[in-house]
């Protein structure tokens, strides 16, 4: 490993040489295990919520087994449906999700991008992976206590959550659920205050905020915007825990339970509501905003063209963090609060829409007159492009409050969250693993294995989730384990649920390809080279690939441009590397 | 090429489907024909939007694919036509929310003569009230809930004491008059539902919420439970009939006052606890 340090008169002070000597890893525990290398916690971090994803994908099969098929599988009890569901909705999202993009990607593309050693803090870097390790283990656990994990939905509504009636609910369930969301919770603080800190502080050389590339804005704002929302998670389930194990009533009202009266009185379900949304809307862009951050890159390096409107995307990007703070309350719009809130959050939950239009728009903007190469990451992209449409559009249905009254609560919402959050971020990261596996093992990813899982995925994945707009409109009402006889509901839907059920299980076996690949490739993989892509942005331009712990060698890089100058007029190659000064001179490179 | 079949077949194969496939909503038996207008707005913004991005992606990919020797065109921004995109986008948002909040000042406008109809939650039944001879419902309250006393109605209001209980039975309502629901639960959230209606609203233990709306057309209509309120959720199920004038004040002849069910049930329990 080549050592920064040891230069003599480097770009470190000299006085500071021995302290980062303590901080190289001296064992193989040190290096691989209790690491302080943000990429080697960004693996960690992405192969537990890949693990954990897997139980939820595998969650999905059992749901879709009881939906298309019901009646037919008697272990799928209407109690193991709920704990299913639950578990399945509330893994996707935080635990894969979340972990993933920040955890993961921001770990290990946030130093490499902006051109830093690593990040700012590492060793709470390294809490930050173990702590969410132990809040998985905690939520993985309550499959295996009494009672079973809790049934009551991903978004925990009391009064339900706390009571008999619902799995979990007075056994040790909804306890452990809670426990893993605020262990997840700190340990994403610990995570989250280092990409911010490394954004701001750790830069190098020229890296000024505008030239950052589109993949660091849209993991910095999300995670500003994490650090925000998750405390009213936070509180919310300590409130709540407390309401379960001390007796109090934060959230519970005088209310009789399976015929006797409880002992709890005035609390209020209602402010949990407020409290859950006020995290669990900015969630979704937490979510979407880091996978628009790659996509915009991924789009402009396979086009070979810059961005279009750089300025325009990042203030897009930090215009829709922050109004995504006072829309919350879209998700309420029948929950019984005040009416009149209906007037407020329908237009600030449209006006969203204005700037979120503008990145699509931008996208397809770089794919005109671009060079377009159809790789596997461009593919994803695109595939990524049509389903946030697709699901962004449905949700001027839902945020128009009285076009939601009758499709809120039916598989209408649940098409179009899966859309929107669920497969349009999942092609993302997806394809943003085909661009950066090469850097990451200095290996490509196969080809015919990936084409196979791209088609399938993109494809199975619409024809799943576009019919099922259609039985919400029909009136089928979600977290119903079964239709049942109900009049209003003709036979046929019956069909669709099967069509669907089946679609995804093909669909989730294109995943166990992919799986396939990743591990496949790390040994047989074309060798890939530092930048197979000819991308522009610094982590392609590192001396080692992959870039070893400090990630620049002896010298950090010096940035002279932006990170979009692709097919710049005059330029002898298509690509020019942020930290290329010319035309002052190199750029001799071979391309 | 294959790409951008796929994408124009995406196209078609999603309009094609949203013409042809049998699975629409349920016929409206209420006033709230509003709202499905406002739907067909969208749908119609929203198709158009959908249909011209994924086509021009397509155009794109087929265009501009990769060909030896051409370059990407530079251009890092072109403000006027970013102007007029945000400008048409703007357009286009509001002239769905327009519409939507017009209509949505309705549904939280009750009309004056609307009668009061309470719909009370339990898991997993229905049950309801409705005012007696007075037109007012009497105070109420989940701690008083008792064997005898389902809905928790306090006994010492005057105004209950007449109050019609129906409890797990079917609901009647008159066609054409307009009915304030009232919802309540007693234990968990619920969420009053009948697709013929469109309308929906949670109930919420410890609060009263509300919608209201007129039902157009006679019939036989199923309640459905729309929020997740434990294991049987989904079997909760009720019965809701929209009759004529006449058949409803038939109906409402065979329905006993809160007194006459907590006189019964008295002397029930005491019967029992006598042999
Ligand atoms: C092939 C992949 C997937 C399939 C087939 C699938 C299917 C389903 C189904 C059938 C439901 C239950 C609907 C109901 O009756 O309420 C559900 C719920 C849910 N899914 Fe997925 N899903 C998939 C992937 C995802 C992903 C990637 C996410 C990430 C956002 C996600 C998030 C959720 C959430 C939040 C819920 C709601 C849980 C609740 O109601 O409490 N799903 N999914
Ligand atoms: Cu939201
Ligand atoms: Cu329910």
């Amino acid at each position: 490993m080549v050592d920064a340090t040891h230069r003599a008169g480097g770009v470190i002070p000299p006085a500071e040489v021995p302290e980062l000597e303590l901080y190289h890893p001296k064992s193989w525990w040190t290096t691989y295990v209790f690491s302080q290398d943000a990429k080697v916690i960004a693996i960690q971090y992405a192969g537990t919520a890949m693990a954990i994803g897997l139980v939820a994908l595998m969650l999905s099969w059992l749901i879709r087994l009881q939906l298309g098929f019901p009646g037919t599988f008697d272990f799928i009890t209407p109690d193991a449906y709920y704990q299913f569901v639950t578990m399945h909705g509330m893994i996707m999202v935080i635990y894969l999700l979340t972990a993933l993009f920040l955890g993961g990607f921001g770990n290990y593309l946030i130093p490499l991008m902006v051109g830093a050693r690593d990040m700012v803090f590492p060793y709470a870097n390294m809490l930050s992976y173990w702590i969410y390790l132990l809040a998985v283990l905690v939520l993985v656990a309550s499959f295996f206590v009494p009672g079973g994990p809790t049934g009551a939905g991903w978004t925990l509504y009391p009064p339900q959550a706390l009571l008999n009636g619902t799995p979990g609910g007075q056994e040790l369930g909804i306890i452990l659920m809670l426990v893993s969301l605020i262990l997840f919770i700190i340990g994403f603080t610990m995570g989250g205050l280092n990409y911010v800190v490394t954004v701001l502080q750790g830069r190098t050389r020229g890296m000024t905020l505008m030239r950052m590339p589109l993949t660091v804005w849209g993991i910095f704002t999300a995670t500003v915007m994490a650090l925000l929302a998750f405390p009213a998670l936070f509180v919310a389930c300590v409130m709540m825990l407390f309401d379960r194990v001390l007796g109090t009533s934060f959230f519970m009202p005088a209310l009789v339970e399976m015929g006797e009266l409880t002992s709890h009185g005035g609390g209020s379900p209602i402010l949990f509501q407020h409290l859950f949304w006020f995290f669990g809307h900015p969630e979704v862009y937490i979510v979407a905003l880091p996978a628009f951050g790659i996509v915009s890159d991924l789009i402009s390096t396979h086009a070979r063209k810059n961005i279009f409107g750089y300025r325009m995307m990042v203030w897009a990007i930090v215009i829709i963090g922050a109004l995504s703070f006072v829309v919350w309350a879209h998700h309420m719009y029948v929950s019984g609060m005040h009416p009149l809130f209906g007037f407020f959050f329908a237009t600030t939950t449209l006006i969203i829409a204005v700037p979120t239009a503008i990145k699509v728009y931008n996208w397809i903007l770089t794919l005109w007159r671009g060079d377009i190469h159809l790789t596997l990451p461009m593919l994803f992209a695109l595939a990524f492009i049509v389903t946030f449409l697709n699901g962004g559009l449905t949700g001027l249905f839902l945020g128009n409050v009285v076009v939601d009254v009758p499709l809120s609560d039916t598989m209408f919402v649940v098409a179009h969250f899966h859309m929107v959050m669920g497969v349009a971020p999942i092609l993302v990261i997806f394809g943003a693993i085909y661009h950066w596996y090469p850097k990451i093992t200095g290996r490509m990813l196969n080809q015919q294995l990936g084409l196979f899982h791209f088609w399938v995925t993109f494809v199975g994945a619409y024809a799943i989730f576009f019919p099922m707009h259609y039985l919400g409109l029909v009136g089928a009402p979600r977290r119903y384990p079964e239709l049942g006889g109900t009049a209003f509901i003709p036979e046929s839907v019956a069909d669709l649920n099967a069509f669907i059920s089946i679609t995804a299980f093909v669909v989730g076996f294109a995943q166990l390809v992919f799986l396939f690949n990743l591990i496949w490739s790390l040994r047989y993989g074309k060798e890939a080279g530092p930048n197979p892509w000819r991308a522009t942005t610094l982590e392609w331009q590192t001396p080692t690939t992959p870039p070893p712990h400090g990630n620049w060698g002896d010298e950090r890089p010096v940035v002279y441009r932006w990170a979009y100058d692709y097919s710049v007029p005059g330029a002898p190659q298509d690509f020019i590397p942020q930290n290329d000064p010319w035309p002052d001179k190199p750029l001799t490179r071979p391309a | 090429m294959t790409v951008a079949l796929v994408l124009v077949l995406v196209v078609v194969g999603s309009i094609l489907f949203h013409i042809l496939s049998p699975w629409w909503w349920t016929p409206l038996a209420s006033n709230w024909g509003y709202i499905d207008d406002t739907i067909i707005i969208t749908f119609w913004i929203t198709g158009a939007v959908f249909t011209a991005v994924v086509l021009f992606m397509a155009w794109c990919v087929l265009r501009y694919r990769h060909r030896e020797g051409v370059r990407a065109a530079y251009q890092p921004e072109n403000k006027k036509l970013e102007t007029w995109l945000t400008i048409g986008t703007a357009v286009g948002v509001a002239a769905m929310l327009a519409p939507g909040l017009y209509v949505w000042a309705h549904f939280i406008t009750v009309p004056d003569g609307a009668a009061e109809v309470e719909v009370v939650g339990q898991q997993w039944q229905w049950n309801f009230r409705l005012p007696g001879e007075d037109g007012k419902l009497g105070r109420s309250d989940a701690r008083l809930v008792s064997f005898e006393n389902p809905l928790g109605i306090d006994p010492d209001d005057p105004a209950g004491q007449d109050d019609l209980v129906i409890e797990a039975a079917d609901l009647h309502l008159p066609v054409d008059k307009p009915v304030k629901m009232v919802l309540r639960s007693i234990d968990v959230l619920h969420d009053f539902y009948v697709p013929e209606f469109r309308a929906k609203m949670d109930m919420v233990p410890g609060m009263v919420t509300y919608f209201w709306l007129t039902p157009t057309r006679t019939g036989t209509f199923e309640i459905l439970c729309a929020e997740l309120c434990g294991v049987s959720h989904g079997f909760m199920r009720g019965t809701l009939m929209v009759d004529t004038e006449q058949d409803y004040r038939a109906w409402l002849q065979g329905q006993s006052t809160f007194a006459q069910l907590s006189g019964s049930r008295q002397t029930g329990m005491v019967e029992e606890a006598g042999q």
